[in-house]
């Protein structure tokens, strides 16, 4: 008898979501773009038109033509197929960090904002330490100690993002943790952690979603920073930021080598933005700028 | 004002003490021995037990960590594992050029930033608010370090006006200095130009829609006296706190900047020392980073009072 009002509303809010979302054309724009180049990242060994590694002397640093549409590096690989490959290496360290740290991040929120009293000024005094060090600063920091890597690279922005998801998460908790559906869940029964997760998690999701799309952003962002300074991914795997590296020092000779991977980075970064943006005014429209 | 500026900074002694326990870790975090790292992989078992015990590296941690903090207190970061300099007068050697290059950029980020977010907030809903709206989120996607290139490109390779790299010192000559930093500080400035826009805009929207601005309006108050006057005056009181907070983002960025316009300031300093792997040096940047931040969000939690006649230090 309870279930079906409690719900019906639920549902009914979240087709509202969606039908501000789908209302939004630049947030829907952001969607769109993330959808192909998530694909073009999946499919890249299909759809690519050569070997990112196949070097052509014949063709050095060529300009864009009907052979290769983007054209050719000072080795002779084909720009457009090292873009391709290029996504997988940005969108899986965008993803996968950020995943890293939603998991992590969430869990510290969860029990500062849920738990309190000195775990909660212990993670509180952590994440205020960890927000003070300069996102790209402590970025570069740990991904050269832990060394120039695809895997370290994640688990450096992984870490600095973390403290994000936390401090979302704590506040969202506290907020949360006065309604009256967290006590009428606790007056029926529900012990800590069911009411934590089944009842406080899914009503903080709308704002861990946009602080998602937002960070994802931020760490393809980050991630291609540490590669153009030559401490991310490395050579001869194709990355955007290395692309880019590389391409500086052709700018007299071939200055269209900057061009793709350049614009392919804002590109990216604009549609995780704009989604999340997007998500944000469907999810929170209270939030909504005028 | 003294007592809250205290309790304030009796606050942040915790949180200052967590930041130190991390960087302190950050170094034990390293692979390998910081001894062989100093004397390289040739060093004979002896040199190695001799230089551990030097460095105390055969102490307790908390021994360690303690007398490391006694070091800090007296402003020793140690020295450097290249030349055996000082590694704080090394960052005292190149911040000021790195706040010359922030300071230049929170200028270009106002330039831009003002009219702009004035404009946008004037006008929502219109197309001149979406394209600012859009343009500003550009701003905050765009890789510095690809705009950077795009820059040197366009004002260097092609129009050749400006060097694309190199730096002279604001004291050996100011105008080759300031027309060197153009390139950089522009570079630097955009994205914080783009985040102050949004919030300006914001700030300034929610300023507009008070009933002391339409009782200015009603009152007969011209339009641009009650733009000036009445709502951008509160309507600053949060951006300021932004500016202030872009600092973090703009000692980050310099990192990247500083390397492409080959500026030898904190940015290149660190970078130069993750390739060398000199650990002190890098400990004590990313310790002296935090402090920065630190010290400007307390600056700011000051100046909030001479600003906003609503705050009281209590």
């Amino acid at each position: 008898m309870t279930a079906v009002p409690l719900v019906a509303p639920a549902r009914r809010e979240r087709s509202k979501a969606f039908r501000r979302f789908t209302a939004n054309r630049l947030g829907v724009f952001g969607l769109i773009v993330v959808v192909l180049l998530s694909l073009v990242a999946l499919l890249a060994p299909a759809v690519a038109p050569f070997d990112p590694a196949k070097q052509d002397f014949s063709a050095l640093l060529q300009p864009a033509g009907a052979a290769h549409w983007l054209g050719t590096d000072e080795l002779g690989r084909d720009t457009l197929t090292r873009v391709m490959y290029g996504a997988r290496i940005s969108l899986s360290a965008g993803l996968v960090s950020v995943a890293l740290a939603l998991l992590a991040g969430t869990l510290l929120g969860l029990i500062a904002g849920f738990v309190g009293g000195w775990l909660d000024e212990l993670i509180g005094r952590f994440i205020d330490a960890l927000l003070a060090f300069p996102f790209l600063i402590l970025a570069i920091t740990l991904a050269a100690i832990l060394g120039p890597s695809l895997q370290n690279t994640m688990l450096a922005i992984a870490i600095v993002t973390t403290p994000a998801f936390a401090r979302v998460t704590r506040a969202q908790v506290l907020a949360q943790r006065e309604l009256e559906y967290v006590q009428a869940a606790g007056a029926l029964g529900a012990g800590r952690w069911r009411t934590l997760l089944r009842h406080i998690l899914p009503n903080i999701s709308g704002a861990l979603i946009v602080q998602t799309s937002l960070a994802i952003a931020e760490a393809v962002l980050a991630e291609s920073t540490l590669s153009f300074l030559g401490l991310g991914v490395q050579p001869p795997t194709p990355s955007w930021g290395s692309m880019l590296n590389t391409a500086r020092g052709y700018l007299q000779t071939a200055p269209w080598l900057a061009l793709a991977p350049g614009v392919i980075i804002f590109v990216t970064v604009l549609a995780f933005n704009l989604l999340g943006d997007g998500l944000r005014d469907a999810l929170d429209p209270r939030s909504r700028t005028k | 004002m003294l007592i809250f500026a205290a309790r304030r900074l009796l606050a942040t002694i915790p949180t200052l003490l967590v930041v130190t326990l991390l960087v302190f870790s950050l170094v034990r975090l390293l692979p390998g021995d910081p001894a062989r790292l100093q004397l390289g992989e040739e060093a004979t078992p002896q040199a190695l037990t001799e230089l551990r015990h030097q460095m105390g590296l055969d102490r307790p941690v908390a021994a360690q960590y303690a007398s490391w903090l006694g070091d800090l207190g007296r402003l020793d970061l140690g020295k450097s594992l290249q030349d055996h300099t000082s590694v704080a007068g090394l960052i005292a050697q190149k911040l000021p050029t790195t706040f010359e290059l922030a300071l230049l950029s929170l200028l270009v980020a106002v330039a831009l930033a003002l009219p702009a977010g004035i404009v946008s907030a004037l006008m929502p809903g219109s197309v001149t608010d979406r394209l600012v709206t859009l343009l500003a989120l550009s701003g905050i996607s765009l890789p510095s370090f690809f705009l950077g290139i795009l820059l040197v490109y366009a004002f260097s390779v092609n129009l050749a006006w400006i060097p694309a790299s190199g730096y002279v010192g604001l004291s050996e000559n100011a105008g080759l200095n300031l027309k060197l930093m153009i390139l950089p500080a522009v570079t630097l400035g955009v994205g914080s130009a783009a985040v102050l826009t949004r919030f300006l805009r914001s700030s300034l929207l929610e300023v507009l829609s008070q009933d002391y601005v339409r009782t200015a309006r009603a009152k007969g108050v011209a339009g641009r006296l009650v733009i000036v006057k009445h709502a951008l005056r509160n309507a600053l009181i949060p951006v300021i706190t932004v500016l202030g907070l872009q600092l973090g983002g703009l000692l980050g960025g310099a990192v990247v900047t500083e390397q492409i316009f080959s500026i030898p300031g904190f940015g290149r300093l660190l970078v130069d020392a993750v390739f060398t792997r000199d650990l002190p040096v890098i400990q004590g940047m990313v310790l002296t980073s935090a402090a920065l931040v630190f010290l400007v969000s307390f600056l700011i939690d000051l100046a909030y009072g001479a600003i906003d006649p609503r705050v009281r230090y209590g």
